[in-house]
């Protein structure tokens, strides 16, 4: 479960991103973020893997209060989350397989077992065939879905996506909408950001909308 | 756990050889920069090992030899052996009667004849003190007590350059010092610097690892394993190039032995000073890159 209580964040240059936000989800289920750009979408989800830390207010996810998280703290916390980033931040100088690794080998998994669950995860969103790629051979969707790869590779109980078909066409992106609703379906909570009106029409979850850093009801 | 963490050093090992390996002149340079740089002082230690054995005890423990007058009687030996049995200055004595002495005089090549020739001993009773080492001070202070003794002739202090090396090899002891210290700086800013250009050109995946769950020391790990082996490659280059100076000198020193009629070969590096070389090399190499991670990696907070 995730609740934020009165967070607001200012950001260094004293621009107000998020105002007095009051929110929570549930664990299990699926919620979209809307609003334009700028609203402060990315900032509110930065929030919640610390990378970004609030102003003022409390954050808490499964009952640890995420505002005051030592630093040492904040890679575990890291680690039960998988965060698909806006700009990707894949590493280039390493193929697909190797992309994919990078989690399990930062939280120490055996490595028996590691490359199973990379070929696992590459499975799920059909880039098996291409684990020797190096991610710069890619196109946009298949880049897209490595992001997913990667971000569900160690089985993380929160999924968020940063507007994770941002420049993708229609097909490609209901395709990667669908595989967001499967992970839900096992019992991931999952948060998506979008400014992609299009993508929720038809969408039976919980819909946020961000206006200027407040939550529009 | 423990298998996991193993497993997670030995990968970090390899990956630091991979690394090493892929950028092998720039490696390469390096390790021989560490390598000269650490066997000048080690060279120095070496000699200065090879002069302090080749000086021997007398080195380290000033002796005095005591001549006494002629005409002594056995009460006064007894009574010179009684004090210098009180006196805390000297270590242990040996008392050398005069039949001895010309005894051995009569042994030693060309002084037979004319010892033979003699009708009446000639030599005085002696003995040989062994001091306490000390200043050159306090062994003076010995000696003109000694000299102030009613039944002694003359005491000659037999340990002059013994102090002559012994201060030698002080001297060189501290440029040892020195120059390792120098020398110890110079290689943890070149690691230091070598460090900061490789966290540079890694920015990505440090800024990446982070943001999906590393802790700083996984991400510390590699750069101070590269500090450590390369530290290590360093001392064992140098370790090389003392060994090979040594062995090559030993060859010329045979020569010159034939020649001269001398026996005199270097020791090599002791087993504990070679232990003691690889492990100081890599522990230099460990802080270079252990300082330059603390004030490099700070710097990249993701965003
Ligand atoms: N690091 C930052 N420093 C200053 N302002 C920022 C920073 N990151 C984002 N902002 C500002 O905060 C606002 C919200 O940004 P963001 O959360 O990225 O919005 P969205 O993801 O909805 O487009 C924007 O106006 C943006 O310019
Ligand atoms: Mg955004």
């Amino acid at each position: 479960m995730i609740i934020f209580k009165n967070v607001s964040k200012r950001y260094p240059d004293g621009y107000v991103a998020l105002n007095n936000i009051d929110l929570t989800v549930e664990s299990g289920e699926m919620v979209f973020l809307t609003g334009h750009s700028g609203a402060g979408k990315s900032t509110l989800l930065k929030l919640i893997a610390a990378i970004e830390r609030p102003t003022s207010g409390t954050i808490t996810i499964s009952g640890q209060n995420i505002a005051q998280l030592k630093l040492g703290a904040i890679p575990y916390l890291r680690r039960k989350i998988g965060f698909i980033f806006q700009d990707h931040k894949l590493l280039f100088d390493r193929n697909v397989f190797d992309n994919v690794l990078l989690p399990l080998q930062i939280s120490n998994f055996d490595n028996k077992t590691v490359a199973g669950r990379v070929r696992a995860a590459l499975d799920k969103v059909g880039l098996l065939k291409k684990e020797k790629a190096m991610p710069i051979a890619l196109s946009g969707g298949e880049r897209q879905r490595l992001c997913i790869a990667r971000a569900v590779v160690h089985r993380p109980s929160i999924l968020i996506a940063d507007e994770p078909t941002g420049n993708l066409d229609i097909e490609y992106a209901q395709d990667i909408m669908s595989m967001f609703t499967s992970f839900n379906q096992v019992g991931v909570t999952v948060l998506i950001a979008t400014h992609d009106a299009s993508l929720l029409k038809d969408a039976e979850h919980r819909i946020l909308s961000l206006k200027q850093g407040k939550l529009a009801v | 756990m423990i298998r996991a963490w193993l497993m997670q050093h030995g990968f970090v090992f390899f990956l630091t050889l991979k690394r090493l390996i892929a950028t092998p002149v720039t490696s390469l340079l390096s390790v021989i920069v560490m390598g000269i740089a650490l066997s000048l002082p080690t060279g120095i230690y070496v000699l200065m090992e090879n002069l302090s054995s080749i000086s021997g005890q007398s080195a380290s423990s000033p002796q005095m030899s005591l001549f006494l007058k002629l005409d002594i009687k056995k009460e006064d030996i007894e009574r010179i052996k009684q004090r210098m049995e009180e006196d805390s200055q000297i270590v242990s004595f040996q008392f050398i009667p005069k039949d001895a002495a010309l005894h051995q005089l009569q042994q030693s090549n060309g002084l037979a004849d004319i010892s033979a020739s003699l009708v009446r001993n000639p030599l005085p009773d002696a003995f040989i003190v062994h001091a306490l080492e000390n200043t050159p001070e306090n062994l003076e202070q010995l000696r003109v007590a000694m000299q102030s003794w009613p039944e002694i002739e003359h005491v000659q202090f037999d340990s002059a350059w013994a102090a002559r090396l012994n201060a030698l090899l002080k001297l060189g002891r501290f440029i040892v010092l020195m120059l390792t210290t120098l020398l110890s700086v110079a290689i943890i800013v070149i690691m230091f610097n070598t460090i900061r250009l490789q966290i540079l050109t890694k920015r990505d995946e440090i800024e990446i690892s982070k943001l999906i769950g590393a802790t700083d020391s996984f991400i510390r790990r590699p750069f101070l394993y590269f500090g450590a082996i390369q530290g290590l490659a360093g001392g064992a280059t140098a370790w090389l190039i003392m060994t090979l100076t040594i062995r090559a000198m030993n060859e010329e020193l045979g020569t010159l032995a034939q020649l001269y009629d001398f026996d005199l070969q270097l020791q090599q590096l002791s087993p504990s000073d070679s232990i003691s070389l690889l492990s100081f090399s890599a522990w230099l190499g460990w802080l270079g890159a252990r300082l330059s991670v603390a004030s490099h990696l700070w710097q990249i907070e993701p965003r």
